[in-house]
């Protein structure tokens, strides 16, 4: 390639990604910060800021590690085991990629209501996952299921069987190979997997926002606090809880990052 | 510990990798499995070390039937063609796994995988990870990988397939003097005639999921007991029905009732030895290997005619090679009664 028509394609790459990426989160930040640090701060430390960041915490604890546990559990059974299943299970993961969240909602909020099929049965026993936390968690795991399992099934394809099979002629038991030699082997496309699944739960609105019914100070996490301070007309509480948003997600990406440096190194 | 394997049967779908093989492997020996591609020479092997199931017959370890075991208590060493190394564990960690699942003292790894490292000649190289390793320095490792827990047998799954042809060459030497200092029964595939014979005391040759011929190496090239033994083990020329080697087919400039008229082709040096290529009246193309010093004294030209006398003909249909006297002296272990060996000379 020419030097000249290199360096269109580059300017061309970046005026793209800066247009429609960086542009906004810039934006962002120089209106959080505009009329000082204390708006922002203000807005995300009043209790029902706090409580928002609490609960998108909380959503994060228990959907990564079930999300994560299974997608691994998934990707062993779709790339070790071949059985006729397998192609229905590898079409069903990808439903929550295709399905719009607010449909994933819906789809809860019936299965659970009152007069869905599994609604009444827990009612009677004194649960209630609707406009609570189970119901929040349901939508949360769902939304972010497929991203470990995708990340992990190639490199798993990858390292092939021969390690493994090395590690049983030399004395160790499937649950000694997993644990020495398959984990570690596919470590980085299952922490590239968790990555995903984090931002992507810290992140989702549309089915949580329906499961959730929005109560302020108790079912709120931190994207549904930003479009009640966005709907309610204060902009700093919205751009600050928004900043707080991306810094979290940058923070784990950055985590694995350094993390992965150092085994480099 | 001697290893047997009897009537073993394994299919993968409609492909028969295994059809009623037995094979016996004296204990202490250093066997090699020779056959082409899908021959089922690797199945039998991963049969042996347990990391393919039989779908009929049985192996026995030191006369105990381990058709049931699993690999992890089968305690044989395997070494596989791609390595199989570790990749995210340094030399000494990949040499050291088996003893760490073993729960042995740290002190007492330590010392074990140096003196493993010593005798692969990698000691320099114990921080190491496998990527900054040669291939062959690789091969060695898993070498020592699967020496490390005293396996009773050692098997080896074309061990030196992915190595280029110098290193290969050193690599069979140290297996065969290893091998002396060891004693532990050895079994490796290849598809190499060379190695095979280079390497091996016995031999046992298949094809198409069964065992054609076993026997030494000079049993099998003199006495093969079969067509296909013939021609995989050292190079044949086929004349009729009867096949005779390379080495066997006298030169000569003057016509008599036990040659044949051939015109030179192609003249092919190979350092010492010369690769002589003919076509016969009929359009049958064959070779001969010469000497140097022959070639020099036949002075041999391109489209020269030439007159071609095979010696040791051999035909395996039971009909008397056309050159034969038809005495019949066969010696061969298997396969006896359709193999009839002539002397024409």
């Amino acid at each position: 390639m020419k030097p000249r028509s290199r360096w269109g394609l580059r300017a061309l790459g970046l005026g793209y990604l800066t247009l429609l990426l960086l542009a906004p989160l810039v934006m962002i930040f120089y209106k959080t910060f505009e009329g000082g640090l204390a708006p922002p701060i203000d807005a995300i430390t009043s209790p029902d800021g706090l409580h928002a960041l609490k609960l998108s915490l909380l959503m994060v604890a228990i959907a990564v590690p079930l999300n994560t546990i299974f997608g691994i559990g998934c990707a062993l059974l779709l790339v070790r085991h071949k059985w006729s299943g397998n192609g229905a299970i590898d079409a069903i993961i990808n439903l929550p990629f295709a399905i719009s969240p607010v449909v994933i909602g819906l789809s809860l909020f019936l299965l659970y209501g009152a007069k869905g099929w599994f609604g009444p049965a827990l009612a009677e026993a004194g649960i209630e996952v609707l406009f609570s936390v189970p119901g929040m968690v349901l939508a949360s795991v769902f939304v972010s299921l497929p991203f470990v399992v995708r990340e992990t099934v190639p490199v798993l394809r990858e390292i092939g069987t021969e390690q493994e099979q090395a590690a049983s002629t030399l004395g160790a038991n499937a649950w000694q190979t997993f644990w020495r030699i398959t984990l570690p082997a596919i470590r980085w496309g299952v922490a590239y997997g968790v990555v995903l699944t984090t931002a992507r739960v810290l992140g989702e609105f549309g089915a949580v926002s329906i499961v959730s019914g929005q109560i302020s100070g108790e079912t709120e996490t931190l994207p549904l606090f930003v479009e009640k301070q966005f709907a309610n007309f204060n902009t700093a509480g919205a751009f600050g809880a928004s900043v707080l948003l991306a810094v979290l997600a940058l923070t784990t990406l950055l985590a694995m990052n350094v993390l992965k440096r150092k085994e480099d190194a | 510990m001697g290893i047997s394997v009897e009537g073993a049967g394994k299919s993968f779908g409609d492909f028969q990798a295994l059809d009623d093989v037995s094979i016996e492997v004296p204990n202490g020996s250093l066997t090699a499995l020779l056959g082409p591609s899908g021959s089922g020479k690797s199945t039998l092997l991963r049969a042996i070390a347990g990391l393919e199931t039989l779908d009929a017959g049985r192996v026995l370890i030191d006369d105990e039937d381990v058709s049931r075991k699993p690999a992890q208590k089968r305690e044989v060493g395997f070494v596989f063609q791609h390595y199989a190394a570790f990749k995210h564990m340094t030399v000494f960690e990949n040499v050291g796994f088996g003893l760490k699942i073993r729960k042995w003292q740290k002190v007492k790894i330590s010392d074990r995988v140096h003196e493993l490292l010593r005798l692969v000649q990698l000691d320099g190289l114990a921080t190491r990870y496998p990527s900054q390793l040669s291939g062959g320095q690789r091969q060695r490792m898993a070498l020592a990988r699967a020496l490390a827990v005293e396996p009773q047998v050692l098997l080896l799954d074309e061990p030196f397939g992915a190595l280029d042809a110098k290193v290969r060459k050193d690599l069979r030497t140290w297996l065969r003097n290893l091998h002396e200092e060891m004693h532990v029964t050895t079994i490796f595939v290849t598809h190499d005639q060379e190695e095979a014979m280079d390497v091996a005391g016995q031999l046992v040759v298949m094809n198409e999921g069964r065992v054609e011929q076993s026997g030494s190496a000079d049993d099998l090239y003199d006495h093969p007991a079969n067509e296909f033994v013939m021609s995989f083990v050292g190079e044949v020329n086929r004349l009729g029905d009867g096949f005779v080697r390379p080495h066997d087919m006298d030169v000569v400039l003057d016509p008599d009732d036990r040659t044949e008229e051939a015109m030179v082709q192609r003249i092919v040096a190979l350092g010492f030895e010369i690769r002589v290529e003919f076509m016969l009246a009929d359009g049958t193309e064959v070779w001969a290997q010469l000497t140097r010093g022959e070639l020099q004294k036949l002075e041999l030209r391109r489209g020269q005619i030439v007159y071609l006398r095979p010696g040791q003909t051999k035909s395996f249909s039971g009909a008397p090679s056309p050159n034969g006297s038809g005495a019949s002296t066969p010696r061969g272990l298997q396969g006896d009664d359709d193999a009839e060996v002539s002397a024409a000379a």
